[in-house]
Formats: C-alpha cells, sequence, structure tokens
C-alpha cells in the first residue's frame, strides 16, 4: 500500500509540476465558453451577410405571395419544363413548382434544385406555403385574423416535485437538462483526457526501458494503481480548481450586475421589480437544485468512470510499443463510452426516468455519463445505490483483468500484439 | 553462509521451456559470472531472483531465508534493457528509486547525494534526464543499483554501451562492494570480464545448467595436462609416460615446446623429467580460458 501511494504520490507531482498542467487548468474554463461564443456570433454574422437565395417559382394555383428574407423570389414565366432547363445553368437556388392545389389537401408542391437543400431551407419553404395557405384558408372560411389572435394560448405548465413528506419543489425541465447534458459531457471528456493519459504514461515507461527497473522493486500491480490513482488526483484538483475559478468568477459577474445570490436575497424575491422576474424565477430553481450534492455525485462517478476505464487504458498501453499500435484495442473500450453519449441525447435527458435511461445508469460502463445526465432530475435512492455499488464492483473487475494483462505486457518488447495474445497473458501463470 | 541457493526451479512458457530444474549455489561475498548463449534462459533466472516473475517450480532461498518480497531492498538490479524517466531531475529519480526499495525520504536523499559526488556529477543534480549525455545517465541508473547498499547486486551486461573510463570506475565500484560485503551476479557476453572480475561461474545452456563452481575449480575440471616449456637443447620422450605435443626454435638455441602429461601427473615429477633432459628455462601449465571452457561445452552441447 506505501509503495502504491509512492508511485501516486511521484505521479501526481510529476504531472502537476507541468507547465501544461497549470495552461489547461486554467484555460479550458475560458476556452469552452469562448468556442461556443465564436460559433455563435459567427452563425449570427454569417446569417446577416448571406446573400439572399434566388428561388424562380411558377404558381399555377395563384395563391402564392413572395415574403420572408431569407430567399429572393422571382416569377418565370414559361411552361415548367423550359424553366427546369433554366435552373440548371443559372446560379439560381431552385426553382419552387405550386400546380393548382386543393386548400384542404394541398400536394404537388416541389421544389428543383440543382443542389440538395438543407433542412433549414426547406422548412423555411414549408412555413412560408403553409402560411399562404392558412391566409387563403381564412379567406374562404371567411375568419378574421383578430378572432384568430385571441384563440392562441401560451401555456406553460409549472412542474412542481413533490417529495415523500409532502413538501414541494418548484422544477425547471430546462435547467435540469442543462445540468444533465454539462456534466454527462465533461464526464465523457475527463474520463477520455485522463484515460489517454493514463495510456500514453504506460507506453513511455514501456518504451524508455525505465519498467524493469521499477517491477524489481515493486510488483507490477502497485505500479499500475499508483499511476492510476496518482492520475486521478490531479483529475481531483483540477475539478476542485475549476469548481473555484468558475465560482469566484460568476459571483463576480452576479456582483458586476447586481444581483446578490445569497439565500435571504431569494427569499425576499417575490418583492423583486418585474423586469428581474425571470431571473429570479432561474434563482429560484438553482438554489433548489442541491449543488453540493451533485457536485460530490460527480466526483464519485468521475473516479468510478475513471478507475473502471482507466484499468482498461492501463492495459492496453502496456500491451503495445507505440500508441499508433494502440488503436485497434481502444476501440472496444470507446463503444460503451459512445454508447452512453450518444443516449444522453437520445433518451436520458428525453425522457430520464424510462427504462433505457434508467438501465444505462445503473450498468457499471455506461453509469457515469448516464447517470450524470439523470441525476440533476432526482434519481430513487435504490437506482443512485445498485448504480454505485455496480460502479465499484466494476472497476474491482477491470482492475483485475488489467493488472493480469499488464504485469506481462510491460516486459514484453517488438512482440507482435492481437487479442489472442492478449488473452494468452491473462491466462499466463506469473 | 550462502548468499543465494535455488532448488528444482522450472519456468514454462507455452511455447518454450525458459529453465528446466536448475540447482545453483552462490557463495557469499563472490563475484558470480552468470554465462550463456542468447535464450538460454539467463534473463528469466534474474527475473525470478528479482521476483519479478515467480518460478512454476522450485525455491530460492537468500541469506538462509525463503526469498520474500522483503528481500527486495537487499537486492540492487541493473537490467539489461534499462532506462530513467526522462522528464525527471536526476536527484528527484535517484530519491524515488530508492524510497521504491524501501528506504527512508532522509536516508535516500542524504545517499543519493552521496553517490552524485562520489561519481563528480553533483552539479547535474537539478538537471532533467533528457539533458544528460548517455554516460551521466549510465553512472545514474548504476547508483540507483547500489545505492541502497544491497547485499545481492545483479547486473545484465552491465558493460553494454559503457565508454571504458565509466566502465573502470563501475569495476572498481565492483570490487569495493564486494570488499564491502556484497555478492555480485553479472550475466555478460564478454568474457575478458568474466576473466579478470570474476570467481564462480554458472553457465546456463538450453534451459539447464551445464557447469557451475568457482573458477579455479572449473579451471582445474577443464585442465588439459599439458604443459608450456621454453628449454635449451631439443629432447625426446619417447619411453616416458610424456608426449611431445609440439616443439619450435624460437631463438637460436631456446625452443618452445608444448608437453602432454598423463592425467593429475604431478608437476613437480614432469619437472624432474625435463631438468634431467634439457635446460629448462621456464615451466608452466597451459590453462584453458574461460572462452574456450564456454565455446566447448555449448557447442558441444548443441551437438547432443
Amino acid at each position: 500500500m506505501n509503495k502504491i501511494l509512492l508511485v501516486a504520490r511521484q505521479e501526481f507531482r510529476n504531472r502537476v509540476h507541468k507547465r501544461s498542467f497549470l495552461i489547461a487548468t486554467i484555460l479550458i474554463p475560458l476556452i469552452f465558453p469562448a468556442i461556443f461564443g465564436i460559433l455563435i456570433y459567427t452563425a449570427i454574422q454569417q446569417e446577416k451577410s448571406a446573400t439572399r437565395k434566388v428561388v424562380h417559382y411558377i404558381d399555377e394555383s395563384g395563391l402564392f405571395k413572395p415574403g420572408g428574407n431569407q430567399f429572393d423570389f422571382r416569377p418565370f414565366n414559361g411552361p415548367l419544363e423550359d424553366a427546369k432547363r433554366a435552373i440548371a445553368h443559372d446560379d439560381s437556388f431552385g426553382l419552387l413548382y405550386i400546380p393548382k392545389i386543393d386548400l384542404y389537401r394541398p400536394q404537388g408542391i416541389i421544389l428543383y434544385s440543382t443542389v440538395n437543400p438543407g433542412m433549414a431551407d426547406i422548412g423555411a419553404l414549408n412555413n412560408l406555403m403553409e402560411n399562404v395557405i392558412r391566409e387563403a384558408k381564412m379567406r374562404d372560411l371567411q375568419v378574421d385574423q383578430s378572432v384568430l389572435d385571441r384563440l392562441a394560448t401560451n401555456v406553460n405548465v409549472l412542474s412542481v416535485k413533490v417529495g415523500e413528506s409532502g413538501q414541494e419543489q418548484s422544477t425547471n425541465s430546462a435547467v435540469m437538462s442543462g445540468i444533465g447534458m454539462l456534466f454527462g459531457l465533461l464526464m465523457y471528456l475527463f474520463i477520455f483526457i485522463y484515460g489517454a493519459q493514463i495510456m500514453q504514461g504506460i507506453i513511455e515507461e514501456k518504451t524508455n526501458k525505465v519498467v524493469e527497473v521499477i517491477i524489481s522493486a515493486i510488483r507490477p500491480f502497485q505500479l499500475m494503481m499508483g499511476k492510476i490513482l496518482g492520475l486521478a488526483s490531479v483529475g481531483l484538483l483540477q475539478f476542485l480548481i475549476w469548481i473555484v475559478l468558475i465560482t469566484v468568477l460568476s459571483s463576480a459577474l452576479f456582483f458586476f450586475f447586481g444581483i446578490d445570490m445569497s439565500q435571504e436575497q431569494v427569499g425576499n424575491l417575490p418583492s423583486a421589480p418585474p423586469s428581474q422576474e425571470a431571473v429570479a424565477e432561474l434563482l429560484k430553481v438553482w438554489d433548489q437544485i442541491p449543488i453540493t450534492f451533485l457536485l460530490l455525485t460527480f466526483v464519485f462517478y468521475f473516479l468510478g468512470g475513471y478507475l473502471i476505464y482507466g484499468a482498461l487504458f492501463a492495459a492496453v498501453g502496456s500491451a503495445v510499443d507505440i500508441p499508433s499500435e494502440a488503436q485497434q484495442f481502444m476501440f472496444p473500450i470507446t463503444i460503451p463510452m459512445l454508447i452512453s453519449y450518444m443516449s444522453l441525447f437520445l433518451f436520458i435527458l428525453q425522457d430520464p426516468h424510462g427504462q433505457i435511461s434508467v438501465w444505462l445508469s445503473i450498468i457499471p460502463f455506461t453509469s457515469p455519463i448516464a447517470m450524470m445526465g439523470r441525476v440533476a432530475y432526482g434519481v430513487p435512492v435504490w437506482q443512485l445505490a445498485l448504480s454505485m455499488i455496480l460502479l465499484v464492483g466494476g472497476f474491482v473487475f477491470t482492475t483485475w483483468l488489467a493488472a493480469r494483462i499488464y504485469r506481462v505486457g510491460i516486459l514484453m518488447h517488438g512482440s507482435k500484439v492481437n487479442y489472442r495474445v492478449l488473452a494468452r497473458w491473462f491466462m499466463m501463470r506469473n | 553462509m550462502e548468499a543465494l541457493v535455488g532448488t528444482n526451479i522450472s519456468k514454462h512458457y507455452t511455447q518454450h521451456t525458459a529453465l528446466r530444474n536448475i540447482n545453483f549455489t552462490i557463495p557469499d561475498r563472490s563475484i558470480v559470472g552468470l554465462l550463456g548463449p542468447n535464450g538460454a534462459g539467463k534473463t528469466t533466472l534474474i527475473r525470478i531472483i528479482n521476483q519479478i516473475i515467480t518460478p512454476d517450480t522450485g525455491q530460492i532461498s537468500i541469506y538462509g531465508e525463503q526469498l520474500a518480497p522483503k528481500h527486495i531492498s537487499m537486492i540492487g538490479y541493473l537490467p539489461e534493457e534499462r532506462g530513467l524517466y526522462k522528464k525527471m531531475r536526476v536527484g528527484d529519480q535517484l530519491t524515488y528509486l530508492a524510497r521504491l526499495r524501501g528506504m527512508t525520504k532522509k536516508e535516500a536523499l542524504e545517499k543519493s547525494k552521496a553517490w552524485v559526488k562520489k561519481f563528480e556529477i553533483a552539479e547535474w543534480w537539478n538537471k532533467k534526464v533528457e539533458d544528460l549525455s548517455k554516460g551521466m545517465a549510465q553512472k545514474i541508473q548504476f547508483i540507483s543499483t547500489i545505492m541502497h547498499s544491497p547485499r545481492l547486486i545483479i547486473l545484465d551486461e552491465p558493460f553494454s554501451g559503457f565508454d571504458p573510463i565509466n566502465a573502470q570506475l563501475i569495476t572498481e565500484e565492483i570490487l569495493s562492494l564486494r570488499e564491502h560485503g556484497s555478492t555480485i551476479i553479472f550475466s555478460t557476453h564478454r568474457m575478458e570480464t568474466v576473466e579478470a572480475l570474476c570467481d564462480h561461474i554458472l553457465l546456463i545452456n538450453n534451459a539447464e545448467i551445464i557447469l557451475e563452481g568457482s573458477k579455479s575449480r572449473i579451471r582445474s575440471q577443464f585442465r588439459s595436462d599439458t604443459y608450456e616449456v621454453r628449454h635449451v637443447g631439443r629432447f625426446e620422450t619417447t619411453g616416458t609416460p610424456y608426449t611431445l605435443l609440439n616443439s619450435e626454435q624460437i631463438e637460436d638455441h631456446l625452443f618452445h615446446s608444448t608437453l602432454k602429461s598423463p592425467r593429475a601427473e604431478n608437476p613437480n615429477k614432469i619437472l624432474q623429467f625435463l631438468i634431467s633432459v634439457t635446460e629448462v628455462h621456464s615451466f608452466i601449465e597451459k590453462l584453458p580460458s574461460m572462452s574456450d571452457i564456454f565455446i566447448s561445452l555449448v557447442k558441444g552441447g548443441d551437438r547432443e
């Protein structure tokens, strides 16, 4: 045990003393918002400066009225066949053909185009046509626009969670899903980045031949565990720094905008001026999210997920001589990660209490990401407990598996390794 | 007491046998040459002694105790494939390796400082290993092998890649370590090193030990009962138990002859015979070199 700690401490010191650690720790919380900001900014700029696409149209129904500012509609006088030929040779975006249509069963509206139009363009045209037809219907049914306006309703269902003892808690799905997405994403990135670092470190030790000296002094398992734990503590430290940085930064921002985040203030919110109502609402929900609980859960699942995958990454690192050889073994490791990552968006955030979501958050290989997607919505205690126990069990299992491959792999040089060889190493007596 | 005793040690891999029921004894305070062609099983044996791998059968006792993890701090090991952490500083590297071998932080720091001073590389203490020359790195590796004052030191091809000055430094250090009570096991292909340094030999071929014992005993075991004589005036051996293998004139009257005697003949008797037939200028037994013994045994083994 002592020697594991010794290795862990050395690993920790080596990583933390590097300049790259400091840079990554400070830059990453700044880089991500910056990337989002730049992307959104350029998207807006692009939309603003985009030249309107030229769409010719032939309207046999007599209903069409050019509208919207996305397209430059130009009527085409002549038969459809000529028009089709014409758009093939000029640089217009397409040809919109509207035949005589039945208002109540509009069919046969076609966009002829020289390229495959994007979803946004087709959507815009659909909208435009729907509006045109709706107006025609209103005229046909003699409905007044003012009547229609009065018919429109905007409802916001307030969601209130009722606890077992009857206490009520207002919730906000958008906030929950935002938190779920953020945590799920962070988990995915963390596990990958730190797992890859373990692998790299082990390949380095193996290729610069220091490993034999080390394992003559300590058991290979101690070396592997020490490295994994050392790197885990680097991750925790980094995470801690980020939390402090973000808290300080956001407090500064709130202070700058004159909003105090303290409890009393939030309690007095009903008296807040109407302009701040939205912010007050958000803060109220924010206040009811158990941040500490979420962070602790995140730390637990980060450690668990990292350890499960870290051990596997370590085994891969021990088996190969150069990083590029590791690709073939990385694939099966990434699959459960990808599954849980994609499920995060497909199922978990949509339906956090659905069957798939629940199972994905319990199975050890997918639970770190899946559970972080769910946990903000509130997860039954038994599910959380089962998931955590299985995660620990999974970590023990992968570590055992990895250690058996690792102890043989680190001493093998220049041998061609495939899955059969790995299996043989695994079975080999020490 | 013996430094190391191995009994019935075997190690099999899926495709080959690395060691087949070997037995050996390594005396305390000796310098042992572990010899054998490539792939004979030397590295496997070394790794077993270092507890990197465990044998399928057999036992090893070290200074009378069953080999166990607690003995790691008694052993110093310089593998053939050796390296250092490139990004680590020299001082950190030495103290880290020493602590892995069981030294306390304070001890590790004191010892490593003393050793770098002794090897005249103290000014490199804060340099990273990647900035060192190859010779410097070798010194660091050697220091890390012996700085915890191990009683048993295992050096796998210690001189490969060492320049003559470093090799000399390390040879002196090895002799002084033996002086201070350590036992040293050498694995090497360099017969001149074996000839000069070792006093005990272990020869492995095809997973078995084919020769073991002190150098002088092995020499006498392989003595060919031939003598080299310088003498003035020819002589004949017909009618005596001796055979004249060859004889050549090197100066006016000076001859150089090789004489073979019956097995275990007392040299004094041979000399008496020689004095009676010629004027003897020098008389010396012709002993086989370790290299000759090695080649004849390994080649002989291959023919079987």
